[in-house]
């Protein structure tokens, strides 16, 4: 018998506690609605890269994937054998010393195929604040991945 | 009284981005659906360039680089495998030497799929032109028959063909680039 009331009592709470999620969720629909989504412009399969940057006080760097594909294939800068970068954002350990030595971006922007290093706001220019990500296809920028 | 509300709340809160400024595109408040003078935005536009660095206003623009490129519905708006195939740009294959041409493989797989979709064709052939073998095998696809099992939620995440559709090749919104083989008559009827 206690145990079909305490049940009751508990479904009755439930009951207020969905309405109450409800009325949040009427409050904050329009308001994901309305944020503007930031990075819908940017093109696609551009990469921020900031995992140093900003804590060096610099801009963030664009990556530009459609700019670099224009003129080299994919297999140039993804293979282990030339370039070495990894099909992740934030999976190779870049660093301005590494860059200098030759290594990732270094490979070309050293004056020769490519600008130098010393351009340094061709690639840090960034918005502050941009986490480190790639701009992708399938996701909508809304609150949810799905 | 609480519900009322809300409703009001509700109604100018969405009723204020629809009006700012959105134009005469009816299609504007759709996110999903940005109206094509939208599309490759100049980096100052672009909502991750700094407009205030000197840098960002010196670099080429998409538009004026896509311009003579075939276009298609998703991604940047370019068939970059037709782009690559009519030699509108030419890509080099290797670091240093412009004249390397890559080995090109031309076989499909056929992937039959669960459910009414059409089966996947894998072209080996548009994949190659642009990518080394190592870049998908072993790591991302063993390179066996039936040893590979895909799902699309999985390739939403970015595993499989995820690494590569959805992130920088054309995103898999464009279903029948992928789902092209469709079944025959009674397997169709079956969902199988």
């Amino acid at each position: 018998m206690t145990t079909t009331s305490r049940s009751v009592i508990s479904s009755g709470a439930e009951r207020a506690g969905r309405r109450w999620s409800r009325r949040l969720a009427v409050l904050l629909l329009p308001l994901a609605v309305a944020l503007p989504p930031g990075t819908a412009d940017a093109e696609y399969a551009d990469v921020v890269l900031n995992r140093l940057s900003e804590a060096a006080d610099m801009a963030p760097v664009i990556f530009p994937h459609w700019f670099h594909r224009v003129r080299f294939r994919c297999k140039v800068c993804h293979s282990d054998s030339e370039l070495g970068f990894k099909m992740r954002v934030g999976a190779n350990p870049m660093d301005m010393q590494r860059l200098q030595e030759g290594e990732y971006c270094g490979a070309c922007h050293n004056g020769q195929i490519a600008w130098g290093l010393e351009n340094c706001e061709l690639c840090h220019s960034g918005k502050m604040g941009l986490p480190t990500h790639i701009k992708g296809g399938h996701e909508t920028s809304g609150p949810g991945r799905w | 009284m609480f519900r009322f509300a809300s409703l009001v709340v509700a109604v100018l809160l969405l009723t204020v981005p629809l009006a700012q400024g959105q134009g005469n595109d009816p299609l504007s408040f759709n996110r999903l659906m940005p109206s094509p003078d939208t599309r490759n935005a100049p980096p100052a536009e672009d909502g991750i360039h700094d407009a205030a660095s000197e840098g960002t206003h010196m670099l080429q623009t998409p538009r004026e680089a896509f311009q003579p490129l075939p276009e298609s519905n998703a991604g940047n708006y370019v068939d970059w495998v037709t782009a690559l195939q009519e030699e509108h740009i030419t890509p080099r294959f290797d670091l240093n030497d412009p004249t390397r041409r890559p080995t090109v493989m031309d076989l499909n797989i056929v992937r039959e799929v669960k459910g009414s979709m059409p089966d996947v064709v894998f072209p080996h052939k548009e994949h190659t032109e642009w990518l080394d073998c190592s870049n998908c095998h072993p790591a991302i696809f063993i390179p066996q028959r039936g040893a590979n099992q895909m799902s699309m939620a999985e390739i939403m995440l970015g595993e499989q063909c995820g690494a590569c559709h959805g992130r920088v090749a054309f995103p898999v919104t464009d279903c029948r680039a992928c789902h092209s083989r469709p079944k025959d008559g009674a397997q169709a009827a079956g969902g199988q």
